[in-house]
């Protein structure tokens, strides 16, 4: 089943990245002051693995899915430093002409409401045949051929293709938006929420489809998700977002088994523990820092158990506990062995 | 204090909706009991009628049918006037806190009007105190009494709510999907909230929700809902470990669970919720069921005790009966 796989990913550069974001920043000019989505965040993804993009409501998730395609709404939204290389090429580089060409084609985003992501006066098959035939160059009746290819790979009987988005449920609208993103077999594909406005059992139903259409054909991708579940299941790889920054990344072992910085435990305490419904959750006290004034040290140490003075006055640097593995917290220091001081039992 | 007596029944509930394409049974045939100070947790998918049934209960949507019973008062005989005092002990606090406070009413004016209204004999002082002592218990700061909704973050939108339900000196609240527009660390501040004034206050409460990691940590009876029916009803520490109806069985298996260890065993489910429009009495999970038989196409099983406190409305948990 892996063969179709590894061919694909054999002609690729292995060791080369797919997607690399470097010292990212993106801001909201807005007239309450300077909204600081971004800042200074680094991801970076291999071919045909996923990456787990976590945080909660205004970490800059979103925006970061969004710089990559560089659809931040402008004049308000503006990418003011940093590199996006894919395969290489700096996008934030290219002109908008050349960067149609990788939207919808390369690199696909899914959005998280399906409800109001499709377009509700044209058919769903028209929807889908519309990238084909903007980046594919086919024609019309081929473009809807293969738009009817898609409808049955995600699920929907071909003959649905006609109907409209309202007379989808909420599942199968995603499945539509799924089958738009994967249209063009991209390389790079960008899951935003795919799955928060779904109900569990469809919300089931979908990832299985997209690990399965990933497996098919060897698809890298993004998954941003403020659901740690979700990220268990789907994922190779974490990175965990707060305040538009990364401040700890690692494989899922490292991250689930070792997690090192306190925001990271404190996302694991929030949840209700299915095993033992006794145990009292632990809240994060406190709040997202204003994304107008962030604090000039780390930007957790206002909500941090473990605050201390140096945390107010200096952002932490990169700590590895081992090659991919690292955190940025005070807590630890690069000259000794990084051994986690938030977690008390694995 | 009443102990022998649930403080809430509710009979064979209905609610049904006319619609253009036919009859909406939105809730069909719903019954159970709470005691009080306990939390019971209705469960179920989009369209399960799971806040219809929370809302009938306050009738603040006329039930079609059946009976309810709060503090051996029967609601669906009140007359308005009685039914706005006994509201004083029946609240609800909503899902979102964006939408459920006006925005032009200030957070004071917003948790000192249910006093202006229910409790007409107190002084304006009196009021401003017991405003103060409401946003204390439930964790605002006495400084936000001047700011408006706008101003505040979901977290604290969603205290607001819960410092008005807590007004009238409630018994029972309604909490309608509480947590679901909330981050995760906030959504774990405002669940031990409400475990923190169910102790002190000896709240009784019905949880609606879709999540079911939350439904279990917070309910000591759950009700699984489908499609208008009830499918299984149980504690909650039975219904998660011992659930016999396929659904359940298939909701529970679908939640991601947040550990890499953990053996996944889901039961991906075919096809979708049916209509709810006029429904055929057969099984209303049968389409999507992997062990529906003939029988299940054919005739609607009934909720029946299976083990003592567990009731499942499936024919295979029949012959199981004790």
């Amino acid at each position: 089943m892996n063969n179709e796989l590894n061919n694909i990913l054999d002609v690729k550069q292995k060791q080369q990245n797919i997607i690399e974001v470097k010292d990212l920043c993106v801001e909201y000019i807005t007239m309450e002051g300077v909204i600081k989505a971004v800042n200074t965040l680094n991801i970076a993804l291999g071919y045909g693995k996923t990456l787990g993009l976590v945080g909660e409501t205004g970490a800059g998730k979103t925006t970061t899915g969004l710089s990559i395609l560089r659809l931040v709404q402008d004049p308000q939204g503006k990418i003011r430093s940093g590199s996006i290389f894919f395969e290489g090429q700096d996008l934030l580089k290219l002109s908008e002409k050349e960067m149609e060409e990788y939207r919808g084609s390369q690199i696909s985003m899914i959005f998280q409401d399906p409800m109001t992501s499709l377009n509700p006066v044209m058919s769903v098959e028209e929807q889908i045949a519309e990238v084909i035939e903007r980046h594919q160059g086919l024609n019309n009746e081929n473009s809807i051929e293969r738009a009817k290819n898609m409808l049955d790979l995600v699920g929907i009987p071909s003959e649905r293709g006609r109907e409209y988005p309202h007379q989808f449920s909420g599942g199968m609208k995603q499945r539509v938006v799924i089958a738009i993103a994967l249209a063009c077999n991209p390389q790079l594909l960008i899951a935003d929420e795919p799955t928060t406005a779904l109900d569990v059992t469809i919300q089931a139903q979908v990832l299985e489809m997209i690990r399965v259409l990933r497996e098919k054909y060897g698809t890298s991708m993004i998954m941003i998700t403020h659901d740690l579940g979700i990220v268990a299941e789907v994922c190779d790889e974490v990175s965990v977002v707060y305040a538009g920054h990364v401040i700890e990344h690692g494989t899922l072992e490292d991250v689930f088994d070792h997690d090192l910085h306190p925001y990271t435990q404190g996302l694991f305490e929030s949840l209700p523990n299915m095993k033992d419904r006794k145990i009292k959750l632990k809240p994060i006290p406190g709040l997202m820092p204003d994304p107008t004034n962030l604090p000039l040290g780390c930007p957790f140490s206002p909500r941090c158990n473990y605050v201390m003075d140096l945390c107010m006055e200096k952002k932490p640097e990169r700590v590895f506990r081992n090659e991919n593995h690292y955190v940025e917290c005070h807590l630890y220091k690069s000259d000794t062995p990084v051994e986690s001081k938030v977690r008390i039992n694995g | 204090m009443v102990r022998d007596n649930p403080i809430l029944e509710v009979k064979n509930l209905k609610k049904y909706f006319a619609t253009p394409k036919g009859m909406l049974h939105a809730v069909d045939d719903v019954s159970f009991t709470i005691d009080q100070g306990k939390t019971l947790g209705i469960v179920g998918e989009s369209g399960c009628g799971k806040s219809t049934t929370g809302r009938a209960i306050l009738r603040l949507i006329e039930p079609t049918s059946g009976e309810i019973f709060f503090d051996q008062q029967n609601i669906r005989r009140l007359n308005k006037r009685d039914l706005r005092i006994i509201r004083q002990k029946m609240q609800i606090i909503f899902q979102d806190p964006f939408s459920s406070l006006d925005p032009r009413q200030s957070i004071f004016a917003t948790i000192e009007e249910p006093l202006k209204l229910h409790k007409n004999d107190m002084t304006k002082n009196q009021r401003r105190e017991r405003v103060h002592e409401l946003m204390d218990l439930v964790g605002l700061a006495a400084r936000l009494e001047k700011a408006y909704p706008h101003e505040l973050d979901g977290g604290r939108r969603q205290r607001v709510g819960i410092a008005r339900a807590l007004a009238s000196d409630p018994e029972f609240i309604l909490c309608d999907e509480p947590v679901s527009a909330l981050d995760v660390s906030i959504q774990a501040q405002i669940l031990n909230l409400l475990s923190k004034l169910q102790e002190q206050l000896g709240l009784t409460y019905i949880f609606v929700t879709h999540n079911l990691s939350v439904v279990n940590h917070f309910s000591d009876d759950i009700l699984v809902m489908y499609l208008g029916r009830q499918f299984e009803k149980a504690p909650a520490e039975e219904l998660f470990s011992n659930p016999m109806h396929p659904y359940t069985e298939a909701l529970l298996s679908a939640i991601p669970v947040p550990d890499i260890h953990h053996v996944m065993n889901r039961i991906i489910l075919k096809g979708e919720i049916t209509s709810p429009i006029n429904p055929k009495s057969i099984c209303r999970f049968a389409n999507r069921c992997q062990y529906a038989f003939d029988r299940c196409r054919n005739e609607e099983p009934k909720l029946s005790e299976i083990t003592p406190k567990h009731f499942v409305a499936c024919f295979r948990c029949e012959g199981k009966s004790y």
